[in-house]
């Protein structure tokens, strides 16, 4: 049985395709069978936050057209086994993504005996958006604690209720989660930042992770390797965990609580 | 955050970005749905009643509601105070 997650969130820049990364690299991480899809045509970045920009041959476009087979444009990742990337195609031909095309591409990943199918949205509402999002069972909705970025995942959770599949064939709906990025409890704490109860209570869903704000995130997508991948560090742990939940695992949340500082560090900085 | 940090400290504005949000998400949600054409409605209904009265414009409001098969198409203006 495959699940085909999106992870999408309306504004830019939050972290959709970090988290994209990281998830599909931690579900892989289990041995299963992983796809991770970039839907932003005309803006491909998920192969430099896989670190596998040099080896894009064909794209997601081209397997549309027919101008290869699936398996030549699959990426196969060489940190783990199981983890394919489809590159997205960098043509500025807006209608270069098709309903039927992107089924087809869907279909083929599913007879391929692909566990999950992660789709990586486009910002915006548009139709690379909109296709990403339109067979998905699961929606991972990524969100910062600010008002713009909460004010558009709203807007995309109305969307993920009318415009996909599975809300027009009204088979129970598209399951949403939220994932909060960029979250800091130093902040939250003083007061200068949207708690997670208060995302939670805004957009009435709950939260699969939360990733605090983290120099590793630019590190590691400076080096090409999907942040889950940098092990011991705070973020890499609350990717981990976020994955373990998407598979079912309870777990409470980790690294939401401001550090206990000493004396030195308080007076002096740090 | 070092001891100058304490003297100015930024002030807590989360709580305003909550109350904007919950505002502002609630009102987005209940014009979900609803036909494209409401917001241009609204704004010749107002032209129309302003030929009238000088109403706020504000003070139309345009919901379409469900009411168990069909939908209702809800027309609000208050008048202004000299009026009553």
């Amino acid at each position: 049985m495959t699940e085909i997650i999106v992870v999408t969130s309306g504004k830019g820049g939050v972290g959709k395709t970090t988290t994209s990364a990281s998830l599909a690299c931690g579900l892989a991480r289990t041995g299963k069978k992983v796809a991770v899809i970039d839907f932003d045509i005309g803006l491909r970045n998920l192969d430099l936050i896989m670190g596998c920009e040099r080896r894009v041959v064909y794209d997601f476009v081209n397997v549309i057209n027919g101008d290869c087979t699936l398996k030549q444009a699959l990426i196969k990742d060489k940190r783990i086994e199981t983890l394919h990337v489809l590159a997205a195609s960098q043509t500025r031909d807006k209608d270069a993504l098709t309903a039927e095309g992107v089924r087809k591409v869907l279909d083929e990943l599913i007879a391929e005996g692909f566990d999950y199918i992660l789709c990586d949205s486009p910002a915006g509402i548009e139709k690379g958006a909109h296709l990403a999002m339109y067979y998905a069972d699961r929606a991972v909705v990524v969100v910062n604690p600010e008002v713009s970025s909460v004010r558009d995942s709203d807007r995309i959770l109305g969307l993920l209720a009318s415009k996909t599949e599975r809300a027009e064939k009204g088979n129970g709906g598209v399951k949403e989660h939220l994932l909060l990025t960029r979250y800091s409890p130093r902040r939250v704490a003083a007061g200068e930042m949207l708690s997670i109860t208060d995302v939670k209570e805004i957009l009435g869903l709950d939260v699969i992770g939360v990733i605090p704000e983290s120099p590793e995130v630019l590190s590691a997508s400076n080096a090409g390797t999907p942040v889950i991948l940098n092990e011991g560090t705070d973020v890499s742990e609350a990717y981990g965990d976020a994955v373990a939940r998407l598979l079912g695992e309870e777990r409470p949340l980790r690294f939401i609580d401001e550090a206990k500082k000493g004396f030195f560090t308080r007076m002096f900085g740090g | 955050m070092g001891l100058l940090d304490l003297f100015r400290r930024t002030p807590a504005t989360a709580n305003v970005a909550k109350e904007r949000l919950r505002i502002i998400v609630a009102q987005e949600r209940s014009s979900r749905g609803a036909p494209d054409f409401l917001p241009l409605l609204r704004r010749e209904l107002l032209e129309v009643i302003r030929k009238y009265v000088n109403v706020d414009p504000d003070s139309v409001q345009v919901n379409v509601e469900q009411d168990g098969g069909h939908d209702v198409l809800e027309l609000s203006v208050s008048l202004p105070e000299k009026l009553r």
